[in-house]
């Protein structure tokens, strides 16, 4: 197995202290790094969709009349504008490779853009339901039948944590953002980029497998 | 791992890609007017599972990695994948 | 590159040579074997609080009734004794001390694949310790449902569960980030020609157990968090009253906890890997079994879950399967123990302390390892589950496995960790009181329990005295080992160490004990056989 490590300009070195070895950077083994947290996401939620598997199992009728109460449109809504930020984050790494930094720039902010649409139409989805009392621990949810409460309280807990992983995912293309503008993500140096896209498509294929789940359960 | 080779991958072939995903999105949606009962929800996984596995090979760029990356993904996969019908192996003949 | 290279050229990786000093120098160090000693010094800390809660609950059970607390304390008491033992000591433990220390060396690295990591990694170790402290004195008091937080009680018990279990998550993010690191560390970071089948087993041993860490504790994660929604939102997942299945709740955990055990062995099996050639100046048998048996473990070991819940409620043909794959994985676990045995034969054996706890881990792992068989078939299952038999199967992997292994690990690198060496007739003596103490503590436990001796049960039935008073006896005599083993090691008098005071091969013998920051100034080469004896 042949390692390449990429060797920084000698200005661009940092003082070695010797409170700890000053390490040579390694890009491949930081994209190994992330992949690896990709996966513990997917265990992650993959804890849910197991509950979800077992729950829909046993109440597929109830799931099927329960999903009608949600918006397929939006959540179809949300799946496409997921799907063009994954396009417009993996787009901008070639940007950067062209070193083409306003392209860059465009195309993280439409992805940046994606992200807050999702997040205004969850807002209106859940916004929705709350004001209705249909969400978990209200009055009004314990009285439905099992099957329901069951779908609803998966609904909130499975696209509430994929709403938080959308927010880092955000926050994490915002810095890298940041750093495009800056110029310390550049044609030479940008696998923070990769691994800001990486995390990004990890959110979007969750979103992939949530939408038939729980929007078009039949 | 093979030594790094920088791939740079054209924006054309991103967006072809987001068409066949969109493609795919609306195929997604269509099934449930089909009615095709019971294999409607395996349907409905094998698309997300091929919408999946053209973000993974494409956005994540996994055609172009190493092979063990390629081989790590499909592992964990099947260890989820198994560790999901073992549960059912409780809960199917309950 | 001579055993002599910086033998006498730099200061130890123990010098403050930095900018920063003493204290500061330590909390901000990136060095994989200062972070390695700060763990180990947080270990023993938990390790002594766990330990005294064990020895009362020892105490309180010498006589049927109650001797000096009551029920609702000793629950709270083998709560938070299992939190400690299995969240702060077993399955951090081999990893953090001895794959941060004594890994990367193995492998001819310089540090980590990512140092700041690392000591984060630390820190999130101790913020969960310190929920976890905190969740016993505030809210409604301690959580008294057993390590294993089972729905319903869990659910509905006015305890400070959720505290707990933030703890326990906090400490599950820990663990994910010392598996991603050594898991890259191992790929990208050996030393050249050093392809996966010459590098020496340990670090096999914490690759394999890297990855069960990777992709078995999330689920433990997601599965905690159900268990707070449940009590705030009542989400219902595993509430019978409305939908929701206690069982979905057993097999999620044991999904996580079952892999747990093998994040505690495989490590341990690494260790007593690693000290057997040593002291027997010979080459490991049975290299290459052993190297995939420890992937092996991992990856059967992740689907045999479903033991835990065989009187559950789970369905007959769930039953069996996971029957069958339990005495599937008991194959590759006899096949090291044979490799190992099969070293010592003709070998030139050197009963130092190392080998000692090596020797006893064998024998104490069998034993644990074959009532594992017992409680694997399904009839006897039912004889032994939730009873003391249980609890001594457990211990007997656990701390006879685990432990004494860790044990061994000290006094095998201690000399290298601090170029100090030890009274080894001391140790010798601690490792009687050790082994002694032990075994009279748990043995009769395996007696009792199929004979009805229940776990988890404040109080017993006056047949069970003797056995009970015996097992008494036995902690303290196994606690007494303790502190001598303790005042041992801290007691720094010992000569000091060369750079490889029991003959070993592996890389970390070439360096000064102990080591300098830099473990290599130019890059090692990698011998063609780790275990290169005559």
């Amino acid at each position: 197995m042949n390692k390449i490590l990429i060797r920084i300009k000698k200005s661009e070195l940092e003082m070695i202290s010797m409170d700890h070895i000053e390490m040579q950077r390694d890009d491949i083994g930081a994209k190994l790094g992330m992949w690896i947290f990709i996966f513990t996401e997917i265990l992650l939620f993959g804890g849910l969709f197991l509950v979800y598997a077992v729950m829909r199992h046993r109440y597929s009728a109830d799931f099927h009349q329960a999903s009608l109460q949600l918006n397929s449109f939006i959540g179809a809504l949300n799946t496409v504008v997921l799907l063009i930020s994954s396009m417009t984050v993996a787009m901008s790494i070639s940007a950067v490779q062209k070193k083409d930094k306003r392209m860059a720039t465009i195309l993280l902010c439409i992805t940046l853009l994606c992200a807050v649409i999702f997040l205004v139409d969850k807002y209106f989805e859940w916004g929705h339901k709350i004001s209705i009392l249909l969400y978990p621990g209200t009055e009004l949810m314990q009285s439905l039948k099992h099957g329901y409460i069951l779908f609803f309280s998966l609904y909130f807990f499975m696209t509430g944590l994929h709403m938080l992983h959308l927010i880092i995912g955000a926050i994490v293309l915002l810095v890298a953002l940041v750093k495009v503008r800056m110029g310390l993500i550049n044609e030479d140096h940008y696998v923070l980029l990769e691994n800001g896209g990486l995390y990004w498509h990890l959110v979007d294929l969750i979103w992939i497998f949530l939408f038939p789940l729980l929007y078009l359960v039949t | 791992m093979d030594p790094e080779v920088k791939h740079l991958t054209e924006y054309s072939i991103y967006g072809k890609v987001l068409i066949g995903l969109l493609v795919l999105t609306t195929f997604t949606i269509l099934v449930p007017w089909v009615n095709l009962t019971a294999y409607t929800a395996l349907i409905a996984l094998l698309l997300a599972s091929t919408k999946a596995g053209i973000v993974m090979t494409y956005f994540m760029h996994l055609k172009v990695e190493y092979s063990l990356l390629k081989i790590l993904v499909i592992v964990v996969l099947l260890i989820y994948a198994t560790v999901i019908l073992l549960t059912f192996s409780d809960y199917i003949f309950r | 590159m001579t055993e002599n290279d910086n033998l006498h050229v730099e200061p130890s990786y123990l010098t403050d040579t930095g900018k920063r000093k003493g204290i500061t120098a330590w909390l901000t160090t990136t060095d994989h074997k200062r972070i390695g000693l700060l763990y180990l010094w947080s270990i023993m800390v938990f390790f002594i609080v766990g330990a005294i809660l064990g020895e009362t609950m020892r105490t309180e059970l010498f006589k049927p009734g109650q001797q000096f607390y009551g029920p609702q304390t000793y629950n709270a008491i083998f709560t938070l004794h299992g939190l400690i033992m299995i969240f702060l000591i077993v399955i951090p433990g081999l990893t953090v001390v001895f794959g941060n220390f004594v890994m990367p060396i193995m492998i001819g690295a310089n540090d980590v694949a990512f140092p700041r990591l690392n000591l984060f990694a630390w820190y999130l170790y101790l913020l969960g310790a310190a929920v976890v402290v905190i969740s016993q004195f505030t809210g409604n008091g301690p959580p008294d449902t057993g390590w294993t937080f089972y729905a319903p009680y869990s659910t509905q018990t006015h305890t400070n569960v959720i505290a707990a279990v933030s703890g326990a998550f906090i400490l599950g993010f820990s663990s994910i980030l010392t598996g991603i690191n050594f898991i890259v560390t191992i790929h990208r970071l050996r030393a050249p020609g050093m392809s996966f089948f010459k590098m020496p087993l340990l670090p096999w041993a914490v690759y394999a157990t890297a990855w069960v860490q990777v992709l078995a504790t999330p689920v433990i994660g997601i599965t905690l968090l159900m268990i707070i929604a449940e009590r705030v939102f009542h989400i219902g997942f595993f509430d019978p009253a409305l939908g929701g299945d206690p069982v979905l709740y057993q097999h999620l955990f044991w999904i996580y906890s079952h892999p747990a055990v093998y994040i505690m062995i495989l490590p341990a099996m690494g260790v007593i890997t690693e000290i057997i050639p040593t002291f027997c100046q010979k080459q490991i048998y049975g290299y290459k079994a052993i190297a995939i048996s420890s992937l092996a473990i991992a990856g059967v070991g992740s689907l045999v879950w479903g033991h835990h819940m065989f009187t559950s409620g789970m369905s007959k043909e769930a039953m069996w399967i996971f029957s069958l794959l339990t005495f599937l994985v008991a194959v590759p676990s006899a096949i090291k123990v044979f490799n190992w045995v099969a070293t010592m034969y003709k070998g030139a054996i050197d009963l130092k302390p190392p080998l000692l706890y090596a020797i006893a881990f064998i024998f104490l792992f069998s034993i644990g390892g074959l009532t594992g068989l017992v409680q694997g078939a399904l009839a006897t299952n039912i004889q032994v589950h939730d009873t003391s038999f249980v609890v001594a199967h457990f211990h007997y992997i656990i701390f006879g496995g685990t432990g004494f292994a860790f044990l061994g690990a000290v006094h095998y690198w201690y000399p290298k960790m601090f170029g100090r060496m030890y009274n080894f007739r001391v140790a010798n003596i601690a490792w009687c009181f050790l082994f002694i103490g032990f075994n009279l503590l748990y043995f009769p436990q395996f007696i009792i329990g199929v004979e009805g001796m229940p776990r988890r049960y404040f109080d017993y039935l006056p047949q069970f005295t003797t056995a009970q008073q015996i097992s008494t006896i036995g902690g303290y005599i196994l606690g007494i080992g303790f502190i001598i083993l303790i005042i041992n090691l801290f007691r720094k008098n010992g000569a000091k160490a060369t750079a490889n005071p029991w003959g070993g091969r592996t890389l970390e013998w070439r360096l000064a004990s102990p080591p300098p920051m830099e473990n290599f100034s130019t890059q090692p080469s990698a011998p063609d056989n780790p275990y290169d004896y005559e």
